[in-house]
């Protein structure tokens, strides 16, 4: 596998002069007539994007419209539900993830995923940052890893006394951090996040968004959120999923409406579906 | 009312076996019960010949109980990790009847099955006379095939309600399966196994029929498998069938041995109880 992304790693940097920010943009996802089918069903159609490094980009939409499961196929966790297939391609670093010859787990231990839920292992808070580096061989130096990756998750001041604690027994903030923290003791390229404050209260949210903020300096975050406001606080990009309703064949699925530079996409919306949306018409 | 019937019978028993039992201690010392290495409880107390230290039945039970776990403990953890974390729905549902249906066999059957099946074929393996006819190892492999529902059956409860979040945190860090099963969702679920080993140990220490049909009814101070051996319930099969006279010391016997028996298997199914419950703690 090792190989395979030594090759990734060498191929096609996109670039874009479209944005409206001063610095280069380079490509970390690619995705071309993306699809998704549960079973018979469609939960998402035809998504063409890009995703940029070290950028946030937030997928807002009403519930339904296939968020979750268009970030699931960025890791490949889409493979764990029954019954699911993804068509079109997903190029991470101009590779497609879902080509025969690439291994999912390879896969997701370099693109991170935060959940809705806090859900650390029923283990001390050392074992659940240690537990991701020891199964990948890491001996050494696990102390600073576990050190570092609590740091970067701005929970080590709250945690460094009682390491040996269990994780349960932390907030649920402090857990949604130390989830965080897991997920960067792998170091992944891309750490994905799907609602990871929708279960917080305002404060423990704030430092979230705050703590996305300064991770997206060495990783490439995309996060599903339904509150336009922290999609404003935090995102450079936004992507505008909805649902569209074929009443002759009375389907129903996920589409991509509408996707650009947040300020743009939320003070000039294109697309007035996207206007109506951010205003809190309908969703 | 349910509960208030068991808890009344579980009462009788306790009542019984103390008041019976007291009448035994007043007659030996608890001291020479269970230090004494022979169990000869038949004739005439007075005789030489009559022995009556329970470490024989002891080493005899937990010999068998030993032998039954080396057999479910494996089978049975591999056929509930299988069940919960590979089998298919459509194979799950074929499993598990099956799994009900082996926990169904009357324990007679089990023990004429030790008996004329597995011990001639285990003789043939160790040639000479090395096994006994009657013997330990025999009647601990069965008595462990019996028990494998009860391990498989609640580790697999544990295991399959170990929460889907876990498995998925342990697949975003990039862990392949069989490690998440190993390294996540076994330890996760590792109250509620060990709950079903020992209710599964309670279940082999208490077995009756196969022993007694299989093992043979020498009190026998040995840790070989091969040999005759006699178990606790053993004992009191053949001292209820023999004609001890009510208030004799072999009738009073019984009741001592079942208060060893008795608290064995009490005692394993607090501590099994203690580990349930913390599981459910944890995630329920
Ligand atoms: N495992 C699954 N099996 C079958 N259908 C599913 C599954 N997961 C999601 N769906 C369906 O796919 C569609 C999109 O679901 P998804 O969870 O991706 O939406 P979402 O945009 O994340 O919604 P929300 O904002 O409520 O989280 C829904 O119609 C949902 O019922
Ligand atoms: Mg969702």
């Amino acid at each position: 596998m090792t190989e395979t992304y030594r090759e990734i790693n060498l191929s096609s940097n996109h670039r874009t002069t479209e944005d409206t920010m001063p610095q280069v943009q380079e490509t970390v996802f690619s995705l071309q007539s993306v699809g998704i089918k549960y079973g018979d069903f469609s939960a998402v159609s035809n998504v063409n994007m890009e995703i940029y490094k070290n950028q946030v980009t937030a997928f807002i939409g009403p519930s339904g419209c296939g968020k979750s499961t268009l970030l699931r196929t960025f890791n490949r966790m889409n493979d764990l539900v029954l019954n699911s297939k993804v068509v079109g391609e997903v190029a991470y670093q101009g590779k497609n993830i879902y080509d025969q010859d690439v291994d999912p787990v390879e896969v997701r231990r370099r693109i991170g995923m935060v959940f809705q839920q806090p859900n650390p292992f029923p283990k001390s808070i050392y074992d659940n940052i240690a537990f991701g580096p020891r199964n990948h061989g890491v001996k050494e130096g696990i102390d600073d890893i576990v050190e570092n990756s609590l740091r970067n998750a701005a929970l080590w001041d709250e945690v460094k006394n009682k390491l040996k604690s269990p994780a349960l027994s932390l907030s649920g903030g402090q857990q949604q951090r130390l989830c965080i923290a897991r997920s960067i003791a792998v170091e992944p390229d891309v750490i994905l996040m799907d609602e990871p404050a929708s279960a917080l209260d305002p404060i423990a949210t704030l430092k979230i968004e705050h703590l996305m903020r300064e991770l997206a300096a060495k990783y490439t975050i995309v996060v599903v959120t339904h509150n336009m406001q922290q999609a404003l606080r935090v995102s450079d990009k936004t992507a505008f999923f909805n649902l569209e309703v074929d009443e002759e064949k009375d389907t129903r699925t996920g589409v991509l409406v509408e996707y650009g530079p947040t300020t743009k996409l939320f003070t000039d919306p294109k697309n007035e579906k996207t206007s109506d949306y951010i205003k809190g018409k309908f969703g | 009312m349910c509960g208030s019937i068991s808890i009344l019978t579980t009462l009788g028993i306790i009542y019984v076996l103390f008041s019976e039992g007291i009448n035994f201690f007043s007659q030996i010392s608890i001291i020479e019960f269970f230090t004494d290495t022979a169990w000869r409880p038949f004739g005439d107390p007075e005789n030489d010949a009559f022995r009556i230290g329970v470490a024989p039945l002891v080493v005899g039970t937990l010999l068998v109980t030993v032998i039954a776990l080396s057999v479910a403990v494996p089978l049975g953890l591999a056929t509930a990790i299988y069940l919960s974390e590979y089998a298919s729905k459509r194979i799950k549902r074929k499993v598990k009847p099956v799994l009900e249906i082996l926990a169904g066999i009357p324990t007679v059957v089990l023990g004429y099955f030790a008996l004329t099946l597995v011990t001639p074929f285990i003789r043939n393996i160790f040639p000479g006379d090395t096994i006994d006819i009657f013997n330990a190892l025999s009647a601990g492999l069965v008595v462990g095939i019996m028990i494998i529902p009860t391990v498989a059956s609640i580790s697999e409860d544990s295991l399959s309600a170990v929460p889907q979040s876990l498995r998925n945190a342990s697949y975003s860090l990039g862990l392949p399966k069989s490690s998440t099963v190993l390294r996540v969702v076994f330890p996760a679920a590792l109250s509620g196994i060990i709950s079903s080993i020992l209710l599964a140990m309670g279940r082999a220490i208490g077995e009756t029929m196969i022993v007694a049909i299989a093992a043979g009814n020498l009190p026998s101070m040995t840790l070989n498998p091969g040999s005759q051996v006699q178990t606790m319930t053993g004992y009191i099969v053949q001292a209820v069938g023999g004609e001890a006279s009510r208030g004799s010391l072999t009738y009073n016997s019984i009741f001592a041995v079942g208060i060893i028996l008795f608290l064995m298997t009490f005692i394993l199914n607090i501590i099994a109880n203690y580990f349930t419950k913390r599981f459910r703690e944890v995630y329920e």
